[in-house]
């Protein structure tokens, strides 16, 4: 395959960013996307130019590392992270636009690489449970209902990568924090710090200067892993709850 | 409690879900007054004098219209304050477009904030034409509502712009009812479609039964 790349090309956080235009050949079908930028990489390292700085880690779908908005689309035509997806996905002769994650509260360090430790803050902000560690508990002795277990690890599934915020008009984190939220308040494991991190996470989401939730679905649809829209109803529905609560004590 | 709930996003969007709960609960009660007009001079007028002795002999005249008065105002100036506020924060927060942009979301949900806007527009000038009669076209005449609406829509711009309001209206209650309940919290997997479909039967109702009045007028079926 031959392709035309156009990336974001910016050299530090305070430099003025563009897009350039590169032309790579000889991809193979089966490669992943990121193969695809290593050989273009391969390239400009060859003629001496600086390679193309993006995001990865395991590239098997699992660590949220990698990021990468492909043709308008985070991580993509295919509902997948930007590792898994493979460049089948595309056509002979394509013109690939690949832009970073937009959004204020993840600034652009360099070229395809944003600054996410604002949802590392957000974590942070929700706090430990109070679980005892050691030995595993047996397993009976916190009856949790299948729904709630599946409902747990629905949300659990979210990998921080950030395709959520890149897709929202409003670079809302709602989806994400929403899905860290969901995680540990379904469960009883996490029921004691209920109201504490609910307030606490979504506090420290606008802290960070993320926008609010005008209920586009974007970020569900964006999302690799399927975090549902809904996540945010049960998300605002925990805040209201814990606010009244609060309120009360 | 009001503190931590104006502070933040999410619950400055509850604050805007009750507020337009209230406006929408006002015009279900507006819609069904209005349609009144089909049954002549003599029902629509009573039913509008009715509306001045509500709640009497407890109420005084005209003291129940002047409570619903000031609630609308209120859930109006809340409403629109929090979008203000909502969308300033969410423009500055995604201050960078993508290069290789495409529309994002629904029609329906991209119209929110201009259409918003519109229907505040409309809203002042419904108030100066028909309540305060200041910019009515010939001769406002107190006390005779039905006359008053039909000089309205005997001109061309009273068509018009009512029209473009009434479908501004349905649009942006189409989005609003769902997102409202998202944000208080009782949407559901299991209630999503039911929600959809109650936002888009008000949707399309309240934008029907108010658009036939001018049609009515524009047809000489109310004159």
């Amino acid at each position: 395959m031959k392709l035309t790349l156009r990336v974001w090309r910016q050299k530090n956080a305070d430099a003025e960013g563009a897009m350039s235009t590169y032309e790579v050949d000889g991809i193979s079908p089966d490669m992943s996307f990121l193969e695809m930028l290593d050989t273009l990489n391969e390239e400009l390292i060859l003629k001496g130019e600086d390679p193309v700085a993006f995001d990865h880690d395991c590239r098997e779908g699992i660590c949220g590392a990698c990021s990468l908005v492909i043709d308008g689309d985070a991580h993509g035509p295919e509902r997948t992270t930007t590792c898994q997806l493979h460049m089948r996905s595309f056509r002979d002769g394509d013109t690939i636009d690949i832009e970073p994650w937009r959004a204020s509260a993840f600034p652009v360090i360099k070229d395809l690489v944003v600054d996410r430790s604002a949802f590392d803050r957000i974590i942070q902000a929700g706090g430990y449970i109070t679980a005892p560690t050691g030995s595993a508990p047996e397993a009976h002795a916190t009856p949790v209902p299948k729904a709630d277990a599946d409902s747990a690890f629905e949300h659990a599934e979210c990998i921080g990568c950030g395709a959520c915020v890149a897709a929202c008009p409003n670079g809302a984190a709602m989806l994400f924090t929403s899905a860290k939220i969901n995680h540990l308040n379904v469960l009883p494991q996490g029921a004691p710090e209920r109201e504490s991190r609910v307030l606490n996470m979504v506090a420290q989401m606008d802290e960070e200067g993320f926008g609010g939730c005008t209920l586009t679905g974007e970020c569900a649809t964006a999302c690799p892993k399927g975090i549902p829209l809904v996540s945010i109803t049960s998300m605002n529905k925990e805040w209201l709850r814990a606010t009244r609560k609060s309120a009360r004590s | 409690m009001a503190r931590t709930v104006w502070d933040s996003t999410v619950g400055k969007k509850t604050v805007m879900a009750v507020s337009g709960l209230i406006m929408l609960l006002y015009l279900v009660a507006h819609v069904i007054g209005n349609l009144k007009i089909y049954f002549g001079a003599g029902e629509f007028n009573h039913y509008a004098h009715w509306l001045r002795t509500v709640g009497e002999p407890f109420m005084h005249y005209e003291w129940t219209l002047w409570l619903i008065r000031v609630v609308l105002v209120v859930a109006v100036v809340a409403h629109a304050v929090s979008a203000y506020q909502l969308s300033r924060r969410d423009i500055k927060a995604r201050p960078q477009k993508y290069v290789h942009g495409r529309p994002r979301a629904s029609y329906a949900t991209r119209t929110m904030r201009w259409g918003g806007i519109i229907l505040g527009l409309f809203i002042v000038w419904h108030l100066l034409d028909l309540t305060t009669g200041t910019v009515h076209s010939g001769g406002f005449q107190e006390g005779h509502p039905y006359q008053n609406v039909v000089d309205t829509f005997s001109t061309w711009y009273g068509n018009v712009i009512y029209i473009v309001a009434m479908l501004a209206l349905g649009l942006h209650i189409r989005h609003g009812f769902w997102s409202a309940a998202q944000t208080l919290g009782v949407g559901s997997r299991t209630r999503d479609r039911a929600l959809k479909t109650i936002a888009n039967v008000l949707a399309l109702l309240l934008t029907a039964g108010f658009i036939a009045v001018p049609v009515g007028v524009m047809t000489g079926v109310v004159s």
